[in-house]
């Protein structure tokens, strides 16, 4: 298994190394040590490799992710697994502002708190988060689903596209053109699905609100322009 | 826009070694401010001693003599100089040395005063600072440090952080302002002066003049949550802790971390990762819009 | 005594002219504020208020079609491992797959691809279209990430970071139902005919210092291979360009408020930026206080339209320029040709600018696939081929004239001014003189 002390090893080698992968290698498990909060680290992942990185890390760790299986062992700075394409990033600590920003598609899960904008303009990834998440996530999420085992902050869901929120918690106050929906048995089950995924056994989906989008600034109307 | 550190020693075995953790969280903090830096230190009053930290473009001639000089105005001083900055400790009142100064030597600039803080800055990089001014052998109780990536005003000593906000106080900022040309404007009508073109100053100089009108620092801070427009992550040093505030926004980053040995700041988790205990330690962001104190006075 | 009351005609109001008592009836019959494209329509102080000087007895001239006049520019050289090599220094600059249509695209690509040079994404994401028909191709880095993947990050020549565009700095893009067809609509992960409204800061940064580190992330990702350019509209160019260096950026890329947009609030395009000529000077200026004028390249738009326009830029210090309307221009937008349907739109040709409503006759600002089947890709780019070297042509013509074997080579000491704003926004001396406003204390 290759390892990578990033107190020695420059960045550059480890996100080479990575991009570098011949098909069909049979070494695509990477440890890394002591990454002290540096940032982009293990960005760009284009294969199915797994990175352990133990420690805490700085902005965008596994950014851009695109099948890799990334776990940090540690808290993560603000934007992890931003636009994640796919796979799964799980931050065993918490994760700063903008997790899982503009994400297209895998997993996030965060097993302590998000910051603020958790979620930002998200794209169709999946972010289970099993503490709190700061204020305005969810902003403008285009779609994919936001679990939230604890609470959320002020603003969640602030101009809404068709993103799902799902909190079991309590929310400080809804953003702009955000309402709490009835949770059908297809939510539930869609829930159910991910909290399988992101291995959380304690919890059931009948414990969460769902949140969405009231669309109604979906066309412009000037009597809504308050709400701008 | 820049990087910000702050350090509040819980733990009085650590006092010693203050200025050397501040440095390591400075230096780290180069890449988001590589003009300038600045550390304020504070350390334990000695009752009835007042410091003023002193800044000279020509410090051979204007801290030459000072000491005598004072004196033979009958104001007894120790002067120790570092490199441009001076400390002047007295048992004067601040204001005689002031009026001393702005007649005999007038190039000299009054960094702060106070009767703990010490305040260095100058351009260059954090690390080259750091020697300068031998922040690492300095002990104190608690400070707070700055990088600047200068945006609009001037890359000088002047510009550089910290801004003094009156006796034992001062403030770093990372962000931007965008109502502060209107606010200075009023501000100088009020009465106060201003150094530099920097938006920074303006926030420091808002809440003097606040202070001035009888709120404490909190009630300052919960104002300038009104009345200062834009993005902002303040980090204000005062004689016995430092507070934190940030904008509504709040999109300039912020990290805190508490153990039972100190309370830490830094604009990114780097700046923390070489404190003792950060392992284990409970970290997490400010709040937007909150105002968030650690105070020795308080903690006693 | 009777006299006669002689004849006074009516007098209208140079303050409320027509068009502003239009637009105040319009705005409370529809409640909305005026939404269109393309760049502002006022008077501006523009490259036409100066002059090039010509050889002379002091300065000997090139021999055309003989002695040669380089116009090749090299842009990424600072940090980038694989540099864009363009013939000309003339790019297409960013316009999206949903502002435009695929054919349009595709035609872009062609035009530039046939003329050595360079087109760019936009706030949309990168089709396989434009793509294969761009010979080089900047990837647009948007605060909307639409469609933005790493797949197409890899494939892209270069990456632009937009921080701002001319015609609205500080303001998101913005899409209307209208043209959010199906594929448009997938592209963007969005739902099908929404007003989209795109946002104007990025959403994982804010300031330098977080630039700083996104520019780190972003050439990680690429391994240091792409030149990243940082594109701002023209508001505050000295710090702009000095901030975008210290963040990183291997080119700065800097849109005068003429730079046409696909949809904006009218009041936004007339009122917000400054004029390409008052921001050449001060971004060079931040340049060459770093140490890094030609190292970090400058690209300037905004109303480039001539081979004239673009040597006078390139005089001023930019070391390359892009057009955009020009462009659309050249591929048949707004032409007389389409007369009738103008007419019928309540507008004319040369005026039509709701490129919002996607009902552009000439094929290019729309999704309806019968308006845009009206425009040959393969024609249209090479109208845009032609007419990108006659520009270059016309710029060599000039730089000749001035004695110079490179288009670089041109400086503003070749230039006089017409006027005194362009004097004193181009800081070049008034025709027949030595001195500009802001010299010599005046």
């Amino acid at each position: 298994m290759p390892t990578f002390d990033l107190s020695s090893t420059p960045l550059r080698d480890l996100n080479s190394a990575l991009h570098t992968l011949s098909k069909g290698a049979n070494d695509t498990a990477f440890d890394v040590v002591n990454p002290r909060g540096a940032h982009a680290v293990a960005v760009g992942i284009d294969a199915p490799v797994t990175v352990e990185v133990r420690g805490s890390v700085g902005y965008y760790c596994a950014g851009m992710n695109d099948g890799g299986i990334v776990t940090v062992h540690g808290s993560a700075g603000p934007g992890v697994a931003e636009n994640m394409m796919s796979g799964t990033v799980v931050i065993e600590g918490d994760a700063s502002q903008y997790a899982g920003a503009t994400g297209q598609g895998g997993l996030l899960v965060i097993k302590g708190n998000a910051a603020s904008r958790c979620g930002i303009s998200m794209k169709g990834i999946d972010i289970v988060v099993h503490g709190n998440i700061g204020h305005m996530s969810a902003f403008m999420g285009q779609s994919g689903h936001l679990v939230v085992l604890g609470d959320a902050g002020d603003a969640l869901g602030d101009s809404l596209y068709e993103a799902k929120l799902f909190v079991r918690g309590t929310v400080k106050s809804l953003g702009t053109d955000c309402i709490e929906k009835p949770m059908r048995p297809e939510h539930l089950e869609t829930l159910r699905g991910l909290l399988d995924r992101a291995g959380v056994t304690d919890a059931t989906p009948q414990e969460f609100r769902r949140y969405g989008s009231a669309r109604t600034l979906y066309t412009f109307n000037i009597d809504n322009a308050d709400a701008y | 826009m820049c990087g910000i550190v702050g350090l509040f020693l819980k733990d009085e075995t650590l006092r010693p070694e203050l200025g050397r953790m501040l440095s390591d969280m400075l230096i780290i903090m180069t890449d988001r401010g590589p003009d300038s830096a600045g550390i304020a230190i504070y350390n334990a009053p000695t009752a009835g001693t007042w410091k003023l930290t002193l800044q000279s473009a020509e410090p051979g001639v204007d801290f030459a003599g000072l000491s005598e000089a004072l004196a033979s105005r009958d104001i007894p001083a120790r002067v120790t100089v570092k490199d441009t900055h001076a400390v002047v400790e007295t048992t004067a009142g601040v204001a005689d040395v002031r009026a001393f100064l702005q007649e005999a030597r007038p190039q000299i600039r009054i960094m702060g005063t106070g009767e703990s803080v010490e305040i260095y800055k100058e351009t260059g990089l954090p690390r080259d600072v750091v020697d300068r001014f031998d922040v690492r052998a300095m002990s104190g109780t608690h400070g707070i440090g700055h990088t600047r990536m200068a945006t609009e005003s001037a890359v000088t000593t002047l510009g550089a952080h910290p801004f003094s906000t009156g006796a034992d106080q001062c403030l770093v900022h990372n962000g931007s302002l965008s109502n502060h040309n209107n606010l200075r404007r009023t501000l100088i009508r009020e009465g106060m002066t201003f150094e530099t073109q920097n938006d920074s100053e303006v926030a420091a100089a808002y809440l003097t003049a606040e202070m001035a009108k009888g709120k404490d620092l909190g009630e300052a801070l919960t104002g300038a949550l009104d009345d200062l427009d834009g993005f902002f992550t303040f980090v204000v040093g005062t004689k016995s802790g430092f507070g934190v505030v940030r904008d509504p926004i709040a999109c300039k980053p912020a990290v805190m971390a508490e153990t039972d040995q100190y309370v830490a700041f830094g604009s990114e988790y780097r700046a923390l990762v070489n404190l003792p205990g950060i392992e284990t330690a409970r970290v997490w962001e400010p709040e937007p819009a909150t105002v968030y104190f650690w105070d020795h006075a308080k903690a006693a | 005594m009777s006299y006669h009351n002689p004849y006074t005609p009516p007098r209208k109001s140079a303050t409320f002219d027509d068009a502003t008592l239009a637009e105040i009836r319009r705005a409370a019959a529809t409640g909305i504020y005026d939404i269109r494209g393309a760049g502002t329509k006022r008077k501006l102080p523009h490259f036409d208020d100066l002059l090039f000087l010509g050889a002379s007895i002091s300065r000997y001239p090139l021999e055309g079609y003989r002695e040669k006049c380089d116009t090749s520019v090299v842009l990424g050289t600072r940090f980038a491992k694989k540099p864009i090599r363009l013939k000309t220094p003339i790019t297409i600059a960013g316009m999206s797959f949903g502002a435009l249509s695929g054919n349009a695209k595709e035609a872009l690509g062609r035009g530039a691809t046939i003329a050595g040079t360079s087109t760019t994404t936009g706030d949309g994401g990168m089709t396989d279209e434009e793509r294969g028909h761009s010979e080089m191709l900047v990837y647009q880095y948007l605060p909307s990430r639409y469609g933005m993947n790493p797949r197409d990050l890899r494939r892209a020549d270069a990456i632009e970071i937009v921080i701002g565009q001319g015609a609205k700095p500080g303001g998101g893009g913005m899409l209307l139902g209208q043209k959010i067809s199906d594929r448009v609509a997938q592209m963007r992960n969005l739902p099908k005919g929404i007003d989209q409204r795109s946002a104007c800061r990025h959403p994982d940064w804010t300031g330098p210092d977080d630039l700083e580190i996104k520019i780190l992330e972003l050439r990680e990702i690429t391994d240091w291979e792409k030149p990243i350019y940082v594109k701002v509209g023209g508001s505050r160019p000295y710090y702009d360009t000095a901030l975008a260096v210290k963040a990183g950026a291997d080119v700065v890329v800097l849109d005068g408020m003429q730079g046409g947009t696909a949809a904006t609030q009218d009041v936004f395009i007339e009122n917000v930026g400054m004029p390409i000529l008052a921001c050449i000077r001060p971004a060079v200026q931040a340049l060459q206080d770093l140490g890094l004028h030609r190292s970090v390249q400058l690209i300037v738009s905004g109303g480039i339209r001539s081979g004239a326009d673009v040597a006078k830029a390139l005089a001023l210090g930019a070391d390359a320029v892009a057009i955009g309307t020009a462009a659309l221009v050249a591929l048949g937008d707004n032409d007389p040709k389409w007369e009738d349907e103008y007419q019928k739109l309540g507008t004319t040709a040369g005026a039509y600018d709701d490129w919002h409503e996607g009902k552009d006759p000439a094929g290019i600002t729309t999704q309806d696939p019968e308006l845009a089947a009206r425009l040959d890709p393969v024609a249209a780019g090479r109208r845009l081929a032609n007419y990108l070297k006659v520009m270059t042509l016309e710029a060599q013509t000039i730089a000749r004239a001035c004695g110079k074997n490179h288009l670089h080579n041109l400086e503003p000491e070749d230039l006089c001014a017409l006027t005194m704003e362009a004097a004193a926004m181009a800081q070049i001396p008034l025709a027949g003189t030595s001195w500009y406003p802001g010299k010599g204390g005046f």
